[in-house]
């Protein structure tokens, strides 16, 4: 085993970093590249939402997290640290040892993550004796009983025996949030957990999983194309686009001082109730780029209004990501002043 | 409001329902749709049914967008299919025109079909893969035998570009086209033959938020353009505050209320809706910070609906909400609230409405 020991090269403290993460994939047109140099930090109690368009890599990211791109032609790069422990590098059946005790993952199609052959409990035992080889099975099942109750599934001794058809859709999301929580994980990543979900319904899986969180003090990753949601949720929020991260900052200021005019364009471009309605929404002109020819410089030029505010250099260099405000992060050419006039002049009025 | 396009949105018309000049343009009293359920013997004998759609009536006016929103399995897909006749209604009436065209056959109805249009929720299953643009969008003008006046091409093309496409793509293939895209296809498809109605089951909710922006200011243009009525099926109440005149909420099989859209927004009478405003999530961190402490159903307060919606198949007696709702009385089990009107412009059924004159009535416990 390649185990790293405890040394100085843990970067921070943070309970989960990723470090310039690739993850790239060989295919028959030319490398897809899904996730292209992605870096964060989350520490534990902390709440992290990642929000981007269907194809920005954000589902790609959460995978590699946990280990589970298999495939030969997934090229992964960069370091994944999490609590001291770097994954990239590891052995393959660390990373699954580690896979569903200290990390575990919510997916979004709770019909299709689940066994139809088996019954809920059945699965919900598997993933307890999994990493409890010791324990019985009358203990394990005791367990996830334990578990449905906990996410509020009625009658659990009952519905334990039940098939994963015979659960709605909203008690199949709460018997894979059980199932998640099983061996207690550190770090909890959702992918969508609510999108297949109604309103009403998605309110009381994301209660669930804030409740769950306060209780057992996990680090949680939501990923998410609803801004909705990880406003819900969120302590700080990624937004990607292209495969790269272009903003990161806490949630209150990404929504109230937005720096990135992909992130005004996600925000003008939903409907929202809070507010007076708009006689227009304003989209975000374009299409999502494709990851094998990713658009030179910056990823979001092509449909950036204020691409030639930069002089060229969006078409010619890529951006960093920079500090605009204390822990806000951007990637964008123009400069601090000019966002901000604009932000304020153009955009603000419009949200 | 910075916005360089005339304003659509408020109408200092008088709102389509309390105009009695105008003539409904589809008229629906008490429709019915029930799925039967066979058993498992050779008879294969009825021993149940799926009450879909279970009695329901509404009219939409020329020139207006009535949405319909409502939780999955509601009705409001099967609801979208027996307007436009794509299903057989079990029972009640759809007049479109004044006409009466429930129980039409496919060659009475096809002259019909110029007129009211369908867009389907999902871009990938509603384009045949092995056709290419134009023939999906000129698919219409064949089967109608429309003769177009500089030949199909031309008028497939300027569709294309009338939906915001580039009218060279007319030999593409649907998958060399993004979700978005293809979402303008089939929206120029239904445009093609000059409908006076489209019903639009879900238009934008498999597709990006920044391309769903698109797709409804599209849906808006044409609509003030060439004068269409809609008929927008959505679980999104945010994208359907967005496009509707009026909006219709389906529980079960009913429609609890019937609304104007402002009013519906501001002073929702059935705890059901009030229940699903709550429940959308606003994108605004501020809010949940307030949320914490604040009583339900006031400031950011938050009324959470336990349970799941019941099966249509044993629907709840009485109010079908009730066993779900938390004003819930022994008359609701008993009785059936009707839908009445209960102010100009809102109609609603409940026993006890919400947001009345007085308003100490509010909410005060889940």
């Amino acid at each position: 085993m390649t185990v790293q020991p405890e040394d100085a090269r843990r970067p921070g403290d943070a309970f989960l970093a990723l470090r310039d993460l690739r993850i790239h994939f060989d295919t028959d047109d030319g490398l897809v590249k899904s996730v292209d140099g992605v870096s964060l930090d989350l520490a534990e109690g902390r709440t992290l939402g990642i929000v981007g368009e269907s194809g920005s890599g954000k589902s790609v990211t959460s995978l590699g997290i946990m280990g589970l791109h298999r495939s030969r032609r997934a090229r992964i790069s960069g370091e994944i640290w999490l609590d001291g422990e770097e994954l990239v590098g590891a052995d393959p059946d660390r990373v699954r040892r580690l896979r569903g005790q200290k990390m575990a993952m919510i997916f979004q199609d709770p019909l299709t993550a689940m066994h139809p052959l088996y019954t809920v409990g059945a699965q919900i035992v598997e993933a307890y004796l999994a990493h409890h080889p010791g324990g019985t099975k009358r203990e394990a099942r005791r367990r996830a009983i334990e578990m449905l109750d906990r996410v509020g599934i009625p009658q659990p001794d009952r519905r334990v025996d039940d098939y994963p058809h015979q659960f709605s859709g909203g008690m199949r999301q709460r018997a894979m949030i059980a199932m998640a929580l099983v061996n207690n994980p550190q770090l909890l990543i959702a992918d969508e957990p609510t999108t297949a979900l109604d309103v009403t319904v998605q309110a009381q899986i994301l209660d669930l999983i804030r409740d769950v969180q306060s209780e057992f003090g996990s680090a949680v990753i939501i990923i998410t194309h609803d801004l909705g949601v990880v406003a819900e949720l969120a302590d700080d929020i990624l937004v990607m686009y292209g495969g790269r991260c272009v903003e990161r900052g806490p949630a209150t200021t990404l929504f109230e001082a937005p720096e990135h005019p992909y992130t005004w364009g996600l925000l003008g471009s939903m409907p929202r109730l809070d507010r007076p309605l708009q006689e227009r929404l304003v989209p975000v002109g374009g299409t999502p780029p494709s990851l094998i020819n990713v658009p030179s410089g910056c990823a979001f030029h092509p449909r950036c209004p204020y691409a030639e505010l930069t002089g060229g250099r969006s078409a010619g260099e890529r951006p960093v990501l920079a500090e605009a405000a204390p822990g806000h992060h951007a990637a964008c050419h123009l400069p601090i002043a000019d966002r901000h006039r604009i932000f304020a002049e153009q955009i603000a009025p419009r949200l | 409001m910075t916005d360089t396009q005339p304003a659509a949105v408020p109408s200092p018309t008088p709102s389509p329902e309390r105009d009695p000049q105008r003539a409904p343009l589809l008229k629906v009293t008490d429709l019915v749709r029930h799925f039967p359920i066979k058993g498992g013997g050779v008879l294969r004998r009825k021993v149940g049914a799926v009450r879909a759609v279970d009695g329901i009536s509404f009219a939409v006016h020329p020139g207006e967008t009535l949405g319909v929103v409502g939780e999955s399995g509601c009705g409001k897909s099967t609801m979208g299919r027996l307007v436009t006749r794509l299903d057989e209604p079990t029972g009640g009436t759809v007049e479109f025109e004044g006409r009466d065209i429930t129980h039409l056959g496919a060659a009475a109805m096809r002259p019909l079909r110029r007129d009211i249009q369908i867009v389907f929720q999902d871009p990938y299953s509603s384009l045949n893969p092995r056709h290419t643009v134009g023939t999906i969008v000129g698919a219409p003008f064949k089967l109608q035998k429309v003769a177009t006046e500089h030949g199909v091409k031309r008028a497939v093309q300027d569709l294309l570009e009338l939906c915001g496409l580039n009218p060279e793509h007319y030999n593409r293939y649907p998958h060399e086209f993004s979700g978005g895209q293809r979402q303008r296809i089939g929206i120029a498809r239904a445009l093609a033959l000059k409908p006076k109605m489209i019903v639009a089951d879900e238009p934008v909710s498999a597709l990006d938020v920044s391309i769903q922006a698109q797709v409804v200011n599209l849906l808006d243009d044409l609509q003030r353009e060439l004068g269409l009525t809609y008929l927008i099926i959505a679980h999104d109440l945010s994208v359907v505050r967005h496009v509707s005149d009026r909006v219709a909420v389906m529980y079960l099989g009913k429609i609890v209320e019937v609304a104007d859209r402002d009013t519906l927004y501001s002073r929702p009478a059935h705890p059901y809706t009030t229940a699903l405003l709550s429940a959308v999530p606003v994108p605004d961190p501020r809010r949940k910070e307030r949320r914490v402490g604040a009583a339900p159903g006031e400031g950011g307060g938050r009324i959470l609906l336990t349970g799941d919606v019941p099966s249509p198949i044993n629907p709840p007696s009485g109010c079908r909400f009730r066993t779900r709702c938390w004003k819930a009385q022994e008359i609701c089990a008993e009785q059936e609230p009707l839908l009445e009107l209960l102010s100009p412009g809102q109609q609603v059924a409940c026993h006890f409405p919400e947001n009345q004159q007085s308003p100490e009535n509010q909410v005060t416990t889940p």
